[in-house]
């Protein structure tokens, strides 16, 4: 049996803030930020947006370019986020309602850092290709936050991307060739229970931790399916800032062009469980048929999920069924400061 | 149906009256009713009170104020159409009277607003509107009235300046009130230069928070002509009631009040009058655009024509027909269950000659619309003099 | 606390915005009803409304209710679906309010619209957006 993506769909929240108006409040060099880590900007979530509103929204765009599947013949729904508005009651629960998925369909909310995601797509397919389910879904979305003054407040960003596994020939818009995990106990990134921010091992974050375990994920499952970097269309890494997905690409030896479509996140931020899956929505969108694309997520903590997907005829006939990524990204964007921020994200205390 | 009479009628000052509570303004209003009727029992209560639960926390109101007035015992009862309470208050008392069920009824209406925060005030208020399909979303009543003002504009040609020429008409009719809770001069300048509540609503086209309480007192014919002795003798000739759809999004035309219309037809069909027949009118300005839809409802203006006639001074004193005299919702002030008996007030004064300063010269026939929410219910009364 | 059963039992109509066709005469209901208000039917379909339509009117709060304080200016909406069903929503991700008309084509969007509190449940449903 062929499994493989038959609906995709992204969503990215309108609102955006510059790199220079974060640095402006802390003091902090602007020019260096966005020369050393390639930001530029990213995205932000209004007040009434956060990773369901914005899983769903993505969802709906998935089953726009699914041919019609029903929601209710979806048998699983996994949402990765790190930033799931309850910290006790399911995510999947709110987006299966909303999409008309439920009540017989298996439903979990994934956390693990940035590649929660990818782990929703990997369950997801497995589930079909296991014959548990036909249809199954994994969504990865983020309101991610960064401690005010801190690196990651520059890139913390939000999103989703989500994607219908199934098996219907007729419906296949990229096959999945191959899968792979590689992971370890690597504590590069973490928040406590009660926390408001995350905690980093700053440098300790590269080396050990993102570009060790992208590396070895992704060399892993190019040995996996006797394939090399020039036999791929496009490859997509993780990417917490614009600088990292690059330097790993080139260390495995994949060119810019390659990298090119799904490099997203000097103008959208990192976007944690969505960053890699946005990635791939946005590459899908300019995709040729017959093209191999390599996705490779990160997840601090730490594990690298891998796909090898080989895109089919019908990408063509679907994808503009829903909005593509990029123009989300780069159209109808409404800039705010540094005030209109720090409210929305919830930091400024407010009167009881 | 017997024929049914106003023998008193009470009011207090209206304000911010931070030294009352809402049992002793009710209880003020209602005694200043029963000296003036010159009558020391009454055969029921009812109570216009849009929400005494979330404004004072207190509901079990009829047995509460009956008790308070000394008057235990007597069969007393809340009744509630959001802002229309105080004229549901007159309907449900006639309707008491005429039937034969009682002989001398009082009528009254009361709202303590100020005991809860502005945030809670509004929350009360917009109680009025559908809280699943309207409120959840964030929407007040300055919201639903500006959608339906915007709608008005665009169809007719309104413009803010007919809007705040009501508010400027209103606000010099209440210089003449000294029960009014404002008494401020305004320009159309001032309202169309004030805070921008919901666009294109001005904090100027709005009613205010107030408490306050009025109270009349009514009766059979029969005993009205035993009590009243030589003061004219005020009658209730017409009286209509109307629902419509509470939510916007149901409403077929938004520039129009159906509820308003309806009433108003069913209360000139019972007195046997026309628009033009009336010479005082109290009708609900709770905002700006309220007044100028309510008087083309009630057929003394063309639909589209009552913003000209606002401007063109139409509805001022001396014009073709007087509107809020007392100086409205607007500027008297709008403690929502007591606005639709406090009208009564207003017009019963008028049509006995004893409104002073404000007084319309000749007025016998006079006419009082209230309506709850963005005009889902509507009341209106015909009050007539004896000549 | 509101009871969570007073908003779950709107989670159709507010999550998936499913409507009721009266079955006599086709009128389509939002929210359904149990009666049918032009034709007094009492069978029903569920239908799903339309994410697109346009604004009929609206207007812009600056003095916004409980609860809503901290999205102000609070942009308001009587929203004409694409199949002529009619809905009160706010309007979000208004970049510039003198781009607001009557006629303007928006879409639909699932948002948090409320929440009772930092520690309470999270109301969510559909508001408006540009299209």
């Amino acid at each position: 049996m062929v499994v493989g993506i038959i609906g995709y769909g992204a969503h990215v929240p309108r609102r955006r803030i510059r790199v220079e108006e974060i640095a402006k409040v802390w003091g902090a060099d602007a020019p260096s930020y966005k020369r050393g880590l390639k930001l530029h900007q990213k995205s932000v979530p209004a007040l009434d947006e956060d990773t369901v509103t914005l899983a769903v929204e993505a969802a709906r765009n998935a089953f726009e370019r699914s041919g019609g599947v029903h929601p209710a013949e979806v048998g699983a729904v996994y949402v990765g986020s790190e930033s799931h508005p309850y910290a006790v009651k399911p995510s999947g629960t709110i987006v299966a309602e909303a999409l008309g998925i439920v009540p017989e369909v298996h439903i979990a909310d994934l956390e693990f850092a940035c590649k929660a995601g990818s782990e929703g797509m990997y369950l997801a397919q497995s589930l079909v290709k296991a014959g548990e389910v036909r249809y199954a879904m994994g969504i990865g979305a983020d309101t991610s936050q960064g401690a005010p003054g801190d690196a990651l407040e520059y890139s913390a960003a939000a999103g989703a991307a989500a994607f219908l596994f199934g098996a219907d020939p007729d419906r296949l818009i990229a096959e999945v060739m191959a899968t792979y995990s590689w992971t370890t106990d690597t504590p590069d990134f973490w928040r406590r229970e009660h926390m408001h921010y995350p905690r980093h091992g700053s440098r300790f974050t590269g080396e050990p931790a993102y570009f060790r375990h992208i590396m070895s994920s992704a060399q892993g499952i190019m040995e996996k399916a006797g394939l090399e970097p020039r036999d791929f269309a496009y490859a997509v890494f993780h990417q917490p800032n614009g600088k990292f997905p690059l330097r790993v690409g080139k260390r495995l030896g994949f060119t810019m062009e390659q990298l090119e479509p799904g490099w997203l996140s000097p103008w959208l931020g990192n976007t944690y469980s969505g960053a890699s899956p946005i990635g791939l929505t946005a590459t899908l969108d300019v995709a040729k048929p017959g093209d191999l694309i390599l996705m490779t997520s990160f997840g601090s903590g730490a594990g690298s999920d891998s796909f090898i997907f080989k895109v089919t005829d019908r990408i063509e006939a679907v994808r503009d069924r829903a909005p593509r990524t990029r123009p989300q990204i780069d159209e109808n964007v409404i800039q705010i400061d540094y005030g209109t921020y720090a409210k929305l994200r919830r930091k400024i205390r407010l009167g009881e | 149906m017997r024929d049914v009479a106003i023998i008193g009628v009470g009011m207090t000052a209206w304000g911010e009256l931070w030294e009352k509570s809402l049992r002793t303004i009710w209880t003020e209003a209602a005694l200043a009713a029963l000296d003036d009727a010159g009558v020391d029992h009454v055969d029921y209560i009812t109570i216009g009170c849009m929400s005494p639960g979330l404004f004072v926390g207190q509901e079990h109101l009829a047995s509460l104020l009956a008790d308070e007035l000394g008057m235990a015992g007597v069969p007393a009862a809340r009744v509630e159409t959001a802002c229309a309470s105080g004229g549901l208050a007159l309907r449900m008392g006639l309707a008491e009277v005429a039937s034969g069920l009682s002989d001398i009824v009082l009528v009254t209406g009361v709202e303590k607003m100020n005991d809860v925060d502005t945030a809670e005030t509004t929350y009360a208020l917009g109680t009025a509107a559908d809280q699943e399909w309207e409120a959840f979303h964030g929407v007040t009543f300055p919201g639903l009235y500006a959608m339906m003002a915007r709608l008005h504009m665009a169809k007719y040609g309104t413009t803010s300046e007919q809007l705040a020429a009501v508010s400027v008409k209103n606000h010099a009719n209440a210089l003449l009130n000294p029960d009014a809770q404002y008494h401020l001069k305004l320009t159309v300048e001032d309202v169309l230069g004030s805070t921008m509540v919901a666009d294109p609503l001005h904090i100027f086209d709005c009613s205010p928070i107030t408490d306050g309480a009025a109270a009349v007192v009514i009766a059979s014919m029969d005993v009205a002509r035993e009590i009243t002795g030589d003061r004219p003798i005020v009658r209730i000739t017409g009286s209509g009631l109307a629902t419509d759809t509470i939510t916007l999004a149901n409403r077929e035309d938004l520039t129009s009040l159906p509820a308003v219309r309806k009433a108003a037809e069913r209360a000139y069909a019972m007195a046997g009058r026309v628009p033009g027949d009336i010479h005082v009118a109290e009708v609900h300005d709770c905002f700006t655009i309220a007044e100028i839809m309510t008087t083309e409802a009630l057929g003394f203006f063309e639909p589209g024509q009552g913003g000209p006639a606002a401007e063109k001074g139409l509805t001022g004193h001396g014009g073709k027909i007087p509107v809020n005299t007392s100086g409205g919702l607007k500027a008297k002030g709008h403690p929502v269950g007591a606005t639709g008996v406090a009208q009564v007030v207003e017009v019963a004064t008028q049509l006995r000659g004893e409104a002073g300063q404000r007084q319309v010269e000749g007025a016998r026939i006079g006419l009082t619309q209230t309506m709850g929410g963005s005009g889902g219910s509507a009341v209106v009364h015909i009050l007539e003099v004896e000549s | 606390m509101r009871s969570p059963g007073r908003s779950w039992r709107e989670h159709p109509q507010r999550y998936r915005l499913e409507a009721a066709k009266c079955t006599g005469c086709g009128r389509i209901l939002y929210p359904p009803r149990v009666v049918c208000p032009d034709c007094g039917g009492r069978e029903f379909e569920t239908v799903t409304l339309p994410r697109k339509g346009t604004i009929v009117t609206y207007t812009v709060i600056d003095v916004p209710p409980t609860g809503f304080q901290g999205q102000a200016p609070l942009v308001l909406a009587l929203v004409e679906l694409e199949n002529g069903v009619r809905t009160m929503v706010q309007v979000a991700d208004v970049p510039d309010m003198d781009r607001l008309a009557v006629g303007m084509p928006v879409k639909l969007e699932f948002r948090r619209i409320s929440e009772d509190g930092e520690a309470g449940l999270i109301f969510y449903g559909h508001k408006a957006v540009p299209a």
